[in-house]
């Protein structure tokens, strides 16, 4: 009974848990309609669950690509200018065709971008994988360059888009649930099913732990962070499209600021080390959950705006703290402390070899 | 090569007060009893050898004195005092100086700073530079050691940052000194250098715990011997009047049979129908080099063959061996293998052509440690699969499960991580990968460095074995006896030189350290080109 109060404390995934129980309770006590979801007039789900759903999923699409970038060591700086490239890319596609609201264009128009972002993220792992650059430093001149390829491409201007299929992608229904969310459990699924029923998780995995052994072992590291690298622009320029939808307009200066900054916590909080290893989707998921239950939280409180960074700083300080090796190593001790009766506890054989 | 006549006997050493008595030390981890009831002094001016196989609580019982891990009952007396250390730095500070078997330096520092980390020489607030290089270059002086204070420490060797961190230990005036493991990475010369010192250290007093696999070792430098095993202790007995073969039943508590029968077994299928004519040439060599690692080599393995590598550490056995393997590229020369020309650029690529090769390196180039141990098994399989081609979940438990029991892995299953197991079966599970891609040539660099005298029983039993079944084998080994023990034919290198081929037809440790010492005399021994 006791070790299974520690194996769940013990879990990677109890304070983030932990945490976002008690966001929601914090919001519960605040707003007495918080959990409680109702069907609108249209079919469509409505409620504040629903919104973290819905508002996450940007975060969440990009997190999962970010996982895979930071378990082979990386990290993706240059998601959130991919967005707004993305971003920037669809709009001027539907807004210079003759038919705004028609399918066909926003459909062209999305695979151009999703098809630019991933020559992009194959540009950051070509430096990563054969230059050989820090991938710090390697996407960090696609950040600062990226925004500056938005512009080029929205000419400087604020493009307004007014599609009909196109302001579906971010804020459109499908039997009920908001598009953007299914996309966002699409991708997770589809992600886990091609890491966890290939071989490709294990590797990246084995990558991320040793890559000279890997090496040795005659692992391509090269190819897989290539995959890596434009797997997580792709995923940027598929919520980059959501923001943009969002919003009915591409902002090259604003689309997806900072969002990699939540993108990496998400993953961190959901257990992936920043040193690369072992990752989890399933921890992914729940750091973005939190994450987005923090930003309504902070409204549903009344947090003054100013406030707001701290705030969200407050809470991952102490999220973090709870999982950190310092805790967990001061959690065993206090565990094993207490140790009145075992002494049978040995291996029956001695380690010899005949 | 036990040597009978030890000159270091302890005879006084009994009256003299010990600077160190541990009583009854016990310590639990969750599930294990690491050390039970376990006894353990250590007089100044004495060398003290703490023996056991992996597993048998040596390094628990070193981190209990050095205030790594706490004690759960016992007393620790220093010096007549009781005390309890609560991290490393107290015993430090109180004269306990500890270098581990893996150095535990900063790489990016100069050998300067890693003499005088921690008591730098101040000056005007700031650090006296020149105090610091002209202290360090003193302690480094001590022992020998003519390197720039002011280099890198990373731009030496494996064995000079050893040194290193022994001058550290010494510049710390310690009263005793503890020294895990210290020679694993030293040729012979530099074992001599450590000795040396270490004997001085001991004529100034200091209390010596020396641990290390290598029994000729030990019997040369120790005065006394505690073995423990299975976290207890066994007996403490003094050097000179334990036999060798007492020590390793004492050790392993089993009657020592798995070596003796390997040694008979050698040289009777080497003298069967070893020179049948149709013995086919594998893997040749010509003239293979690559700048500033080796020079021209010519070097043949056989079908079936066991070729050792000999030569002292820094010979050119490791850099052969990753040119063969295809770790690191070639300069210049030819390699065939089955008389077509190979261009090998990556392990990758060796490993197509059916060539493993297994780093010495277990650690860092060997084993994914946060891994489990059936995907390490299959890593390399996989690897040439392609990520697209998973090997199915049954097959992977079932090659698992086969190699776990045919190399007899200690692990509680395949899920495991690698990183929990002993050094040894982490050599297996590394072992199980190479022999899963089912390899022409298996390349192995210092398969049983560091492990436990039953693993390498069973591994140099496993090469034998794969020998005969057709598998060629590239074995090296800092240890003469097992090279001896396994080769058919010894290659001997010496300064990146190959001096010497001969055929293994009752070659002695003697005959062959006079070849690897002399180099050319190896016209006077029986040489052969091979078959």
């Amino acid at each position: 009974m006791k070790d299974i109060f520690f194996k769940v404390i013990g879990h990677r995934l109890f304070w983030p848990l932990v945490m976002l129980v008690v966001l929601i309770a914090i919001n519960v006590i605040n707003v007495p309609g918080f959990l409680s979801i109702t069907v609108n007039a249209e079919g469509n789900l409505f409620g504040s669950l629903i919104d973290i759903l819905r508002n996450g999923a940007p975060t969440l699409i990009i997190a999962v690509g970010m996982t895979l970038v930071i378990a082979t060591r990386g990290i993706d700086l240059s998601v959130g200018s991919l967005c707004a490239i993305a971003g920037a890319m669809a709009c001027s596609i539907i807004l210079t065709s003759p038919d705004p609201n028609n399918v066909g264009t926003v459909a062209v128009a999305v695979l151009v971008a999703l098809a630019l972002a991933l020559v992009l993220g194959l540009w950051n792992g070509m430096l990563v994988s054969v230059l050989g650059i820090q991938p710090i430093i390697a996407t960090l001149i696609l950040m600062t360059a990226g925004r500056g390829i938005a512009m080029l491409i929205t000419e400087g201007q604020i493009l307004t888009v007014q599609s009909t299929p196109f302001k579906f992608l971010g804020s459109g229904f499908i039997y009920g649930v908001p598009f953007a969310t299914v996309v966002a459990a699409v991708v997770l699924a589809l992600v886990a099913l091609l890491t966890r029923r290939t071989a490709l998780g294990m590797l990246i995995e084995s990558v991320g732990i040793n890559p000279e052994a890997s090496r040795q072992a005659g692992v391509r590291a090269r190819g897989l962070l290539f995959l890596v690298y434009g797997l997580c622009a792709l995923l940027a320029a598929v919520a980059g499209i959501i923001l943009t939808s969002n919003q009915t307009a591409a902002d090259a200066n604003n689309t997806g600021l900072f969002i990699e900054l939540d993108a990496i916590l998400a993953v961190v909080l959901g257990g992936t080390s920043l040193n690369g290893g072992r990752y989890s989707l399933t921890g992914t998921l729940v750091g973005a959950l939190v994450i987005q239950t923090l930003i309504t939280t902070v409204y549903t409180v009344g947090i003054p705006p100013i406030a707001t960074m701290v705030f969200k700083a407050a809470v991952v300080v102490a999220v973090t703290l709870l999982q950190s090796p310092t805790t967990n190593a001061a959690l065993e001790r206090w565990r094993s402390r207490p140790k009145p009766t075992k002494t049978s506890s040995r291996p029956s054989e001695p380690v010899v070899a005949r | 090569m036990p040597d009978s006549a030890n000159p270091l006997a302890p005879t006084e050493a009994v009256t003299t007060a010990p600077v160190v008595e541990m009583t009854d030390i016990s310590i639990t981890f969750p599930g294990v009893k690491a050390l039970d009831g376990v006894d353990f002094r250590m007089f100044p001016g004495e060398v003290h050898s703490l023996m056991g196989e992996n597993g048998a609580g040596k390094s628990t019982l070193i981190k209990a004195l050095t205030g790594v891990y706490s004690i759960d009952s016992g007393e620790i007396r220093l010096g007549g005092e009781s005390v309890v250390f609560i991290n490393p730095a107290q015993a430090q500070a109180a004269g306990i100086s500890t270098v581990y078997q893996e150095v535990n330096l900063l790489g990016n520092l100069t050998v300067a700073e890693n003499v005088m980390l921690g008591r730098e020489p101040r000056r005007l607030g700031g650090i006296d530079w020149r105090a610091m290089r002209r202290r360090a270059k003193d302690v480094l002086e001590g022992l020998h050691l003519h390197i720039d204070p002011n280099s890198l420490l990373n731009s030496h060797s494996l064995a000079v940052q050893q040194l290193v961190a022994i001058a550290r230990a010494i510049d710390i005036q310690a009263k005793v000194l503890i020294l895990d493991e210290p020679t694993s990475s030293l040729d012979t010369e530099e074992v001599a250098e450590l000795f040396r010192v270490i004997r001085s250290l001991k004529e100034r007093g200091v209390a010596i715990l020396f641990v290390s696999h290598f029994l000729d070792q030990v019997y040369e430098i120790s005065d006394r011997l505690t073995v423990l095993r299975n976290g207890q202790l066994v007996g403490e007995y003094l050097t000179p009047e334990l036999l060798r073969i007492d020590l390793v039943q004492a050790m392993i508590g089993k009657e020592l049979t798995a070596l003796e029968d390997l040694g008979s077994r050698v040289h009777a299928t080497e003298k069967d129908e070893e020179a049948d004519a149709k013995t086919v040439t594998f893997l040749s060599a010509k003239g293979v080099t690559r700048k500033g690692s080796i020079a021209p080599i010519d070097i043949q393995v056989d079908a079936g063959e066991v070729v050792g590598l000999a030569g002292l550490l820094g010979s050119g056995r490791t850099e052969l061996a990753r040119l063969i393997g295809g770790v690191d590229r070639l300069d210049g020369g030819q390699l065939k293998v089955n008389g077509k020309v190979l261009k090998l650029r990556t392990p990758r690529q060796a490993i197509k052509h059916q060539i493993a090769y297994s780093s010495e390196n277990r650690r860092a180039e060997g084993i994914v440690d946060d891994l489990s141990v059936r995907d390490n098994i299959i890593l390399a399989l996989q690897a040439d699969r392609g990520w697209f081609r998973p090997i199915p979940r049954k097959r992977q438990d079932e090659l698992a499960a086969s190699y776990i029991e045919a190399l007899n892995i200690k692990t509680p299953n395949a899920d495991a991580l690698v990183r929990n197991l002993s050094g040894g079966n982490q050599q297996k599970v590394l072992l199980a990968r190479w022999l899963a891609v089912a390899p022409r040539l298996l390349i192995l660099d210092e398969p049983t460095r560091g492990i436990d005298v039953g693993a390498k029983a069973e591994i140099q039993k496993l090469v034998y074995s794969l020998a005969e079944n057709g598998l060629s084998v590239l074995f090296i080994s800092a240890e003469l006896e097992e090279v001896l023990r396994l080769s058919n034919r010894i290659v001997v290198l010496r300064d990146r030189r190959k001096v010497a081929d001969l055929v293994n037809d009752g070659l002695s440790v003697d005959d062959l350290l006079a070849v690897i010492a002399e180099g050319a005399a190896d016209s006077e021994i029986k040489t052969g080109a091979a078959s």
